[in-house]
């Protein structure tokens, strides 16, 4: 009978046990993710407490690094409008800082500033900080901004371009947000019109392929191209306020076997590339920053 | 003293994991970035052996499910990474008596290690039902590997080192 020695836990021992009790292990964690409101959803946050603010540094820390190969990169007028944006947004804190709250000097926020005042909402400011990877095949991002700013799960985020997503669960001082282009979110839309109603599926693609799918529920209903797209709201005024401008069709499908129109819908705004975005909250939220209120003031 | 060296590991994990997240979204290729955590794991793998490793990837992978923006069902980085750390260590058990592997295979076990950890999350994500369409699953396997690859040189010769000197007698005993 051979002799098994205790040799350490780095012992040269065959690995293929730890191997099945770490498997075994992530297969527990994905059943225990899976029930709503488990101990994962506590750890989740945790984590959130911990990373959110290292992300938040580090965001911060590269920002002046990472205008370079964005300069070098684009094409689109997009980049040069965030490049004058950040621009215009330091010059605003720093205007801030001085107490000199001149409403003439608040052009940088002018695209939220005219959003806030058409949706009848405020915009709580705030930055992306983390964006989760291709490999990951979900497409949410960090914002800087959490429950200190008056963020809670579900409010709409947007930039001045139009519809980014919304939030999913906050930190104290970062939210997790959920990109309309994920294969997940499904968007309640309106084509503007025609006023027909339809249901907006991400596909999960970033960038140039970074289309959506609009199902009509009309089926006698053709949108033609062109046609722009605005989110259709609820009552409660939960996940999406309504109103917000998402993109505008590019190709129609009409599918004879699922009686539906399947349109193709080009979003305005470029998720490859988000920076500053605001988060629709109810008017007179506090917060721990500067909101743009609905008549497009600065509190 | 253990301790300190899992704090030591645990927090070039986190490093990563906060580089991947904050940093490299500005250099993406389809929203595809460098694994950096992967990496690590890979370079644990190649001097410590899969037992760390595999350890070492599970706390990788369930801080990568875990930190923001982190949506998808926690364990799946968590189950790519056990595997990673165990398919890097036997390429390590396999060359066993050179202590430092040589730069080829290093880069051979960077490219598996890739294909194999990008696969599995986006296998279990197919098996979980996510919608994942076969093309752009094909692109992002394909595009992770290549970027891998590209900080492979960057990322792990100091990665080594310093796992090698967290543990110099260890992993002399071992290599």
């Amino acid at each position: 009978m051979r002799e098994r020695r205790w040799r350490g836990p780095e012992g040269p021992k065959s690995p293929v046990a730890l191997l099945v009790a770490l498997v075994l292990a992530s297969f527990c964690l994905m059943t225990l993710d899976s029930t709503a409101g488990g101990p994962v959803d506590s750890a989740r946050r945790a984590a959130g407490e911990v990373f959110g603010p290292v992300e938040v540094a580090t965001a911060t820390a590269v920002r002046p690094f990472t205008a370079v190969p964005h300069w070098f990169r684009s094409k689109d007028d997009m980049q040069q409008d965030l490049i004058a944006l950040q621009a215009e947004n330091s010059r605003l804190k720093s205007d801030l800082a001085t107490h000199d709250y001149d409403k003439n000097r608040l052009e940088e926020y002018d695209g939220l500033t005219a959003a806030a005042r058409s949706l009848g909402t405020s915009l709580v400011p705030a930055r992306v900080v983390g964006m989760g990877s291709s490999q990951s095949f979900s497409r949410t991002v960090t914002i800087d901004a959490g429950s200190d700013a008056g963020i809670r799960p579900d409010l709409t985020v947007l930039d001045n371009d139009g519809l980014v997503g919304r939030v999913l669960r906050v930190t104290h001082t970062t939210a997790t947000v959920l990109l309309i282009v994920d294969a997940n979110s499904v968007v309640g839309a309106r084509v503007g019109r025609s006023m027909q109603v339809g249901l907006l599926h991400g596909r999960g693609a970033l960038g140039t392929d970074g289309r959506l799918d609009l199902e009509l529920v009309d089926q006698t209903a053709v949108p033609s191209e062109g046609d722009a797209v605005v989110t259709w709201g609820s009552e409660a005024g939960g996940p999406y306020v309504s109103g917000v401008p998402i993109g505008k069709v590019t190709h129609v499908y009409s599918s004879v076997r699922e009686t539906t129109q399947r349109a193709v819908i080009d979003p305005y705004v470029d998720f490859g590339a988000l920076d500053l975005v605001g988060v629709v909250v109810p008017s007179g939220t506090a917060s721990d920053r500067a909101v743009i209120e609905a008549n497009g003031t600065l509190r | 003293m253990t301790w300190l060296r899992a704090l030591v590991a645990f927090a070039i994990v986190s490093f990563a994991l906060v580089l991947q997240v904050s940093l490299f979204p500005h250099l993406a290729w389809h929203g595809v970035v460098p694994n950096l955590c992967l990496l690590v794991v890979v370079g644990a793998a190649l001097t410590r052996g899969p037992q760390f490793a595999m350890v070492l990837g599970f706390a990788a992978g369930v801080a990568l499910d875990l930190a923001p923006p982190a949506d998808h069902l926690a364990g799946r980085w968590a189950l790519a990474l056990v595997v990673v750390g165990y398919v890097a260590g036997q390429v390590r058990q396999g060359s066993r008596g050179d202590s430092r592997p040589a730069s080829g295979t290093v880069l051979a076990t960077v490219a598996a290690s890739s294909f194999v950890g990008t696969s599995v999350f986006a296998l279990s994500g197919v098996v979980l039902g996510d919608p994942i369409a076969i093309p752009e699953l094909l692109e992002v396997i394909v595009g992770a590997l290549l970027w891998d690859l590209l900080l492979t040189p960057l990322v792990l010769p100091p990665v080594m080192a310093l796992f090698r000197r967290l543990e110099p007698a260890l992993a002399h005993m071992n290599g």
